[in-house]
């Protein structure tokens, strides 16, 4: 089962090792990692995506709060959020294809954001479903180069971390 | 007022309430050293090894309860506390270690006598500061202190690069500390309180699992109200030995691996177990989903991440022990379980802890020991069986009367936190039991023991091979003794000791045991080391291998 959880830690140096650290040195596999500054500035937000059972969950979650630099930690489970991640897709775009490939990315609402004579980069965001998809389409192009970002999250409504 | 870093430092420590660093100097802490000089009011004590350092300060703590302070140089300096802070942080001890760094400008220039100790100690410290800029230090060495103390306690590590130590500052010591992600809970739940005590006075056949945590809280008084109130029998692990004095009628000795046989049965049969500061490991459960099926858990810890890591209990209680049992304690129906009681008493009879056989043996010599000290010494140990006889035949009555490695399970560790156990408590009569085998991995403290007249006491129980491994192999690899036999080589531990300038003793049968432990007990300006040479094949028994269950116990 995968877990998508929210991390408020103290922004300073060597956080995000010690926050990282913690999950190969306890076993739990980390399927993506986002980090960034807060409306706080002494604050950083991480989004981790984590796989395992609910069990495991929970001593992710005690272990992180032995960390003296977390401040809170947050399972999005049981609750509407909003997901996103950003893609940059650099993709075979030879003159022929070129309509072909940018009604697909206006299907996905995705924007090109670099063009050659051969090639497009696309910029898309999203559920990681969705731009599963989107790459799915374009593969048949011929994917020269891609990147994706770690799923960021928020709770919907008017609630706050 | 304005100071250096490295008057700060030693400001900071005094206001800590510091008597005592063990330490050893190099380049990245000459600043430090300097100062130390003039100080008079905190003694400062040099080791041979950094090692030493780490495991005294970590002896001290344990002894004392209050935080110990080691200091080393940058680089290897640094790295020689590593297996110290380790087995610090296993066992939850309060020490703080302040280790030298190459200048702020040459970090990360692999630098002379540069390592990144912040983060090769990442894993292994409860937290770690690397100090960059002088104005931090103050409230970095109170937020060390702090943070080693309370909570579940454990080591900080304190890296000063050697510019911030010369660094001016306009000193102040912060009076309190503001961490906003750390607020341990010191009272439990009283709702959980209250479930916990229902449960009890539900059981039929309860029993206390305590551990390291009862000693840390100073928790044993409290721990005996509830036990006699409740009429619950009580099982210590290694750790928390001397929590609950082993000559009360409900004591039934350690449990697990070379636990005794009765405390493992009572544990397999419970219906609820109270589980008090301990973490269920492995060396007590054994084969994890077997251990006291029958049993309702109820488990008290400071620490939420050990409710539920290894046992789901019933009922969780996070909160201080001490705080948490007295008022447990008060909840609790007076009772008695006469048949669970008279059960217990028939397993005690049945499969008492024993030993037989001729010659000098090493649990003889830890019974003289006991009988030669009333009990009331200061047991120290390395690690193996010497660990596990002491821990079998030397009951405890006090908390923090036996101190031990048990999570990491570092030999070398006993002398050199013997030296730091009797440095605490300087009246007391401190006994280390070594072995052979691990008394030689921090043999050179045997110098600072000299210097500073600490009259530690060392058992060596000398078999000649490294004798727990040594029995693995005996039990479990067909007897093949693939490098345990240390016999040829090992110094003439005697004249060893003599050279350091330390008493060298030798005991080769029972009737030289005893004058030789009297003539050590009358030593009180030196070390003395008595090499008992002690038959070499004996196992420690019972025995539940690793991974097992009551079912598969060795008794002999």
């Amino acid at each position: 089962m995968k877990h998508t959880i929210s991390v408020l830690v103290n922004n300073r140096p060597g956080v995000l090792a010690r926050t990282a650290g913690l999950f190969s040195r306890r076993g739990f596999n980390i399927d993506s990692l986002a980090v960034s500054t807060t409306q706080d500035p002494d604050t950083s937000r991480m989004t981790i995506v984590v796989d395992g059972p609910d069990a495991i969950l929970e001593q992710i979650s005690k272990q992180l709060y032995k960390l003296l630099d977390v401040i809170k930690v947050l399972d999005h489970q049981d609750e509407p959020t909003v997901v996103r991640e950003l893609a940059l897709i650099k993709v075979g775009a030879e003159p022929e294809h070129r309509g072909e490939i940018m009604q697909v990315v206006s299907i996905f609402r995705g924007n090109v954001v670099d063009v050659t004579q051969n090639t497009f980069i696309i910029e898309v965001t999203g559920a990681g479903d969705k731009i599963d998809a989107l790459i799915g389409l374009l593969q048949k192009y011929g994917i020269r180069e891609m990147m994706r970002t770690g799923r960021i999250v928020l709770s919907r409504g008017p609630r706050t971390a | 007022m304005k100071m250096t870093g490295a008057h700060a430092l030693i400001e900071s420590l005094r206001q800590e309430g510091v008597e005592v660093i063990f330490g050893y100097p190099g380049g990245a802490v000459l600043a430090i050293y300097d100062v130390l000089y003039d100080t008079k009011d905190i003694r400062h004590i040099l080791v041979r090894h950094e090692q030493g350092a780490a495991h005294a300060a970590d002896g001290y703590a344990r002894a004392s309860g209050r935080v110990g302070v080691c200091m080393a140089t940058s680089g290897p300096g640094a790295t020689n506390l590593v297996t110290g802070i380790a087995t610090a942080y296993m066992d939850s001890v309060p020490i703080v270690a302040i280790t030298g760094q190459v200048p702020t400008y040459a970090i990360g220039k692999d630098a002379f006598q540069e390592a990144d100790i912040t983060g090769i100690t990442l894993p292994i410290t409860k937290h770690n500061y690397l100090v960059t800029k002088v104005k931090d230090l103050p409230h970095v060495i109170k937020e060390a202190f702090h943070i080693a103390r309370t909570g579940r306690p454990g080591p900080v590590v304190v890296d000063l690069p050697r510019d911030v130590q010369s660094a001016e500052l306009d000193f102040e010591y912060p009076d309190k500390v503001e961490l906003r992600g750390y607020r341990p809970t010191r009272t439990g739940h009283a709702k959980m309180i209250e479930r916990a005590a229902e449960l009890i006075n539900s059981a039929q056949r309860p029993m206390i699992y305590g551990g390291g945590g009862v000693n840390a809280a100073d928790a044993q008084k409290e721990l005996v109200k509830l036990a006699e109130k409740a009429d619950m029998p009580v099982t210590m692990t290694l750790l928390g030995k001397g929590g609950f004095p082993e000559d009360h009628d409900l004591y039934l000795g350690m449990p697990g691996m070379h636990g005794t046989a009765y405390a493992n049965y009572a544990l397999h049969e419970a219906d609820v177990i109270l589980a008090v500061a301990t973490r269920f490991d492995d060396r007590v459960t054994g084969k994890l989903d077997m251990f006291a099926r029958g049993a309702k858990f109820i488990h008290i810890d400071i620490d939420p991440a050990e409710i539920g890591k290894n046992v789901l209990p019933l009922v969780p209680i996070v909160g201080d022990v001490r705080i948490v049992l007295n008022a447990l304690e008060k909840k609790v129906d007076a009772t008695k379980h006469m048949e669970w009681r008279a059960r217990i008493e028939q397993w005690k009879q049945q499969y008492p802890l024993s030993w037989k056989g001729d010659g000098l043996k090493p649990q003889y010599v830890i019974q003289e020991i006991h009988r030669a000290t009333n009990g009331e010494a200061i047991i120290v140990t390395e690690v193996g069986q010497n660990q596990m006889w002491a821990a079998q035949w030397y009951p405890c009555k006090r908390t923090r009367q036996f101190i031990s490695s048990g999570g990491l399970g570092t030999m070398g560790y006993g002398f050199p936190a013997a030296i730091g156990a009797q440095i605490a408590h300087p009246d007391q009569v401190v006994w280390d039991i070594a072995g052979d085998g691990s008394i030689q991995m921090n043999i050179q403290e045997m110098a600072t023991a000299v210097t500073y007249q600490v009259p530690v006491k060392i058992a060596v129980l000398n078999n000649g091979y490294l004798g727990m491994v040594r029995q693995w192999q005996t039990l479990f690899f067909r007897n093949r003794l693939s490098h345990t036999d240390i016999a040829t080589g090992t110094p003439d531990f005697v004249k060893l000791a003599q050279a350091y300038g330390a008493v060298g003793l030798r005991a080769t049968a029972e009737s030289e045991a005893k004058p030789a432990i009297e003539q050590a007990m009358a030593i009180h300006d030196r070390p003395c080391l008595i090499d008992f040479q002690v038959v070499r094949e004996e196992n420690v028994m019972p025995m539940v291998p690793a991974g097992g269950t009551v079912d598969d116990m060795l008794v002999d």
